[in-house]
């Protein structure tokens, strides 16, 4: 009915038919970049996952203290001289002793102690097998067993890492516990959550 | 039937005037884009308003917008304690207030939306000595108000003659009455900004939705046209 | 159209899918093979807009719902978080707010083609009782929803409507009181009305909207002649000689209509999403507060009609309840125009002078009706006292109730004067205007 009746030039007819589904095409994916925009965190989340500052001069040397940082425990531990030097022993135990998962600490924390300051260390106490929450377990032996020289250990499924986060092979965690970024604003204060590189 | 149609649009013009009660109200002169402008009302609100109003929809960070630095939120505007991204919350707690003023003062966040502009610009001009109230102040546009004149040093003292129903000034103030409007209009304009930060970019986004779309109606047009030439 | 499949289409990923679901019948039944009248005016736009409408507004409650909370202590709140700290959360609550607008605009303009042209007549009478319901459906949608805002409006307009179920004899308070489950509007009020608005008619509107749609495609569309296609077929494929497929004609027509729509739309939501405090009130930036009341409450303009009607009848033996009952019934009296209109035509370009003239008065009231809903009813001052009768009342009441019977009488006169208003004779195809 409609084809044969009149000579209608098709190409004109497809070249519309195009360009109006192209638009349209391009209108419906604008609009639905605020539809999925809307879901990112709001800047109520924001501002409550804003940077958060601890005095570290409060940790005694060989000492954990546990703060807060978007909702997430952060550790801040001041790992004496034997802890750092334990750090040292057995490298082929862990499952990345040279820290090539970069994703899981700041370039300025790729470093032998994964800290800015050697003794130092901010990381973020979340599994990163499951999300369980480890705890550290920072003195050598106990109920560890002969060989534990201090670390953290995940009672979820048994993942341990070392007093740098480091992750030991056989851990069913496949990857070293995060650093979070983070900066000293003087000797004692760091700020979780912004980098040297952001401007103040 | 013409004749009825314009009839009913007359009718239909703006019926909100007669919502609120016979007040003269002056157009308060305010641009939106004039950064300096907002930046000087954000100062006077912060200073003046914030301590009894609190404005706690808007962020501090919103400032930024306006042409504010980070370090001039931080140093002169931030009350102690409080970070960059904290809404514009007071201390005062509201029984409190209740007890000092008989009324809690509201929330400033969107009262440019409910009240207006135009009833801001003119009730900060509104202001007169009234003895026989005991906060001492009355205001014209809002008879019996529960606020005293906070900015009273700066315009100084006025009158109401009961005749005329007109303001005269009986004390000066710190600004004559030219800065004074001034000042007010930052301030309007800042408190009208504040409750929708993002109409700016609102309207400007709209010139972009509505040329794309025209665009669309050019093609569709054509389309529509080309298939109903099969149509006889 | 008979449901086969040929044989021709069962090739590749389609005829895998059409030996399992009917979609190539479907889209043939429903698209490319629903013949339709060739001579659709610009009235026939607003049903489609109407389902775009709809569609847009579950889209965009779905992401309001994902930031709104329903508690009394915490909603007003929360759409201004919507409103500045969800990233475009403004541009979803505009949409939302003068979609639900413009969705009355179009059904308004909907129900006026279907007065003009009868296509409520036979045989389409069940299509216009679902299309009223799906009317009522949608009052009751948009009045649930107005509430959750949570601002002086929402609160005090939610006050007055629930009261008048208090007007009910008998059983009103106790009523009033289960509506709210409070003897205020308070917190249990918001949370159910959340529940309806969200899930409960939503649901609903989408049940009566695909109904309204199958009566319609068994039936058939009507047209601005009131012919009936149907009679006039192609002997060898049997179609409609006068009816066109809907796709491709009708959805490339339909996407000029909806696009001069969409640029309507953003037009609203970007410049005057108050729109001068007609889809926006002013007094709804001010948060609920059940110790103060606004100096004047008025609903949103879709309900002020009704809303005038309600005022205009004086209660009776000190009972609210006949001015209840009136706007109840100026809703549900179009339910019965199929039965009330006995003109031998279906469409006013045959229907007599008489008819035209109803219609018009009619269109009038129900304007004036709306614009007297919004405003208080001193507006236009009293009557000198020395009038008789009249003296002293205001003058907008009285204007509302000759407007009230106006509106009353288009429908039940209408038996009378369809019947009698001389027609014009009707072709028996339909013709290209």
């Amino acid at each position: 009915m409609a084809n044969k009746s009149k000579k209608v030039s098709l190409d004109r007819r497809r070249f519309l038919v195009a360009a109006t589904s192209v638009t349209g095409a391009i209108g419906a994916t604008a609009l639905g970049v605020p539809f999925v925009s809307s879901m990112l965190p709001s800047e109520k989340a924001k501002a409550a996952g804003a940077s958060v500052q601890v005095d570290v001069s409060q940790v005694a040397s060989g000492e954990v203290l546990t703060t807060e940082w978007r909702g997430q425990p952060v550790w801040i531990l001041n790992r004496s001289d034997e802890m750092i030097k334990s750090l040292k022993s057995n490298p082929k135990k862990l499952a990345d002793p040279n820290l090539n998962v970069s994703s899981q600490q700041p370039k300025y924390c790729q470093n032998k102690t994964r800290s800015i300051k050697p003794n130092i260390l901010v990381i973020v106490g979340i599994c990163t097998h499951l999300g369980c929450a480890p705890s550290p377990r920072l003195s050598p032996k106990g109920d560890m067993g002969e060989n534990w020289e201090g670390g953290f250990f995940c009672p979820c499924h048994g993942s341990k890492f070392d007093l740098a986060g480091r992750v030991f092979k056989g851990s069913p965690a496949p990857t070293n516990l995060v650093v979070p970024p983070h900066k000293y604003l003087d000797e004692n204060i760091i700020i979780l959550g912004e980098d040297t590189k952001e401007k103040a | 039937m013409k004749s009825i149609i314009i009839l009913i649009f007359i009718l239909i013009q703006s019926p909100f005037i007669f919502a609120s009660e016979d007040i003269y109200l002056e157009k308060a002169p305010i641009d939106l884009s004039d950064q300096p402008s907002l930046q000087k009302g954000a100062r006077t609100f912060i200073n003046y308003c914030l301590n009894c109003h609190s404005a706690k929809y808007m962020r501090y960070n919103k400032l930024l917008d306006i042409g504010l630095s980070k370090k001039d939120i931080k140093d002169n505007l931030l009350f102690t304690g409080k970070k960059i991204g904290d809404p514009m919350e007071i201390s005062m707690p509201v029984a409190e207030s209740k007890k000092w003023f008989g009324a809690a003062p509201p929330d400033l966040s969107v009262v440019a939306r409910s009240r207006g502009s135009d009833w801001i610009y003119s009730y900060m001009k509104g202001f007169y000595r009234d003895s026989s109230r005991e906060i001492g102040w009355n205001n014209i546009v809002y008879v019996n108000s529960a606020m005293p004149h906070i900015l009273w040093e700066l315009q100084g003292e006025k009158e109401l003659d009961q005749k005329t129903g007109k303001l005269s000034l009986i004390k000066a103030g710190k600004l004559n009455e030219k800065e004074y409007d001034s000042v007010i209009t930052d301030l309007t304009n800042f408190i009208t900004y504040m409750s929708e930060p993002g109409q700016l970019k609102r309207k400007k986004m709209g010139f972009y939705v509505v040329g794309f779309l025209l665009l669309l109606l050019v093609l569709t047009i054509k389309l529509k046209k080309e298939f109903w030439k099969d149509i006889k | 159209m008979a449901k086969k499949i040929d044989s021709q289409d069962s090739a590749g990923f389609i005829g895998w899918i059409d030996e399992r679901f009917p979609l190539s019948s479907f889209i043939k039944n429903h698209l490319t093979e629903y013949y339709a009248p060739k001579n659709f005016n610009f009235w026939y736009l607003f049903g489609a807009l109407a389902l775009f409408v709809f569609v847009m507004q579950i889209l965009t409650g779905i992401f309001l719902t994902m930031h709104y909370k329903p508690d009394a202590a915490q909603a007003f709140a929360s759409v201004e978080y919507i409103m500045r700290d969800v990233s475009f959360g403004w541009l979803i609550r505009y949409m939302h707010s003068t979609g639900s607008s413009l969705f009355f605009v179009v059904i308004y303009l909907h129900m006026f083609k279907s007065l003009m042209y009868g296509s409520y007549q036979k045989p389409r009478e069940l299509l216009w009782i679902f299309g009223v319901a799906i009317f009522l459906a949608l009052m009751a949608e948009a009045f649930f929803g107005y509430l959750l805002p949570w601002g002086q409006m929402s609160y005090w307009g939610a006050q007055v409507i629930v009261n008048l179920f208090a007007a009910v004899p008998f059983i009103g308070p106790d009523l009033a009181e289960w509506v709210r489950g409070d003897y205020l509007i308070s917190d249990a009020t918001l949370n159910r009305f959340f529940a309806f608005h969200v899930i409960a008619l939503p649901l609903a509107l989408a049940g009566l909207i695909l109904t309204h749609l199958i009566a319609l495609h068994e039936v058939g569309s009507n047209n601005p002649d009131g012919v009936e296609i149907k009679n006039y077929k192609d002997k060898k494929t049997g179609i409609p000689l006068d009816g066109i497929p809907f796709h491709p004609y009708y959805t490339v027509k339909d996407l000029i209509g909806l696009t001069v729509f969409l640029i309507v739309f953003a037009s609203i939501i970007f410049f005057a999403p108050e729109m001068g405090g007609y889809f926006l009130e002013a007094n709804n930036f001010v948060p609920a507060d059940p110790l103060v009341t606004p100096s004047h409450i008025a609903p949103v303009w879709y309900f002020t009609p009704f809303y005038s009607i309600l005022r205009a009848v004086p209660p009776i033996l000190n009972s609210q309840f006949p001015g209840v009952a009136a706007m109840g019934l100026s809703v549900l009296i179009f339910a019965f125009v199929p039965w009330l209109d006995k003109s031998p035509v279906r469409s006013i370009r045959y229907k007599g002078i008489l008819y035209k003239k109803w219609l018009g008065a009619f269109v009038v009231s129900f304007i004036i009706l709306g614009y007297l809903g919004t405003v208080p009813s001193t507006i236009w001052g009293q009557f000198p006292m020395i009038l008789p009768l009249l003296g002293g009342s205001d003058v907008a009441t009285v204007a509302a109730r000759i407007f009230t019977i106006i509106y009353f009488s288009f429908f039940i006169l209408m038996p009378i004067y369809s019947k009698k208003s001389i027609t014009k004779p009707v072709p028996t195809r339909v013709t290209m205007k």
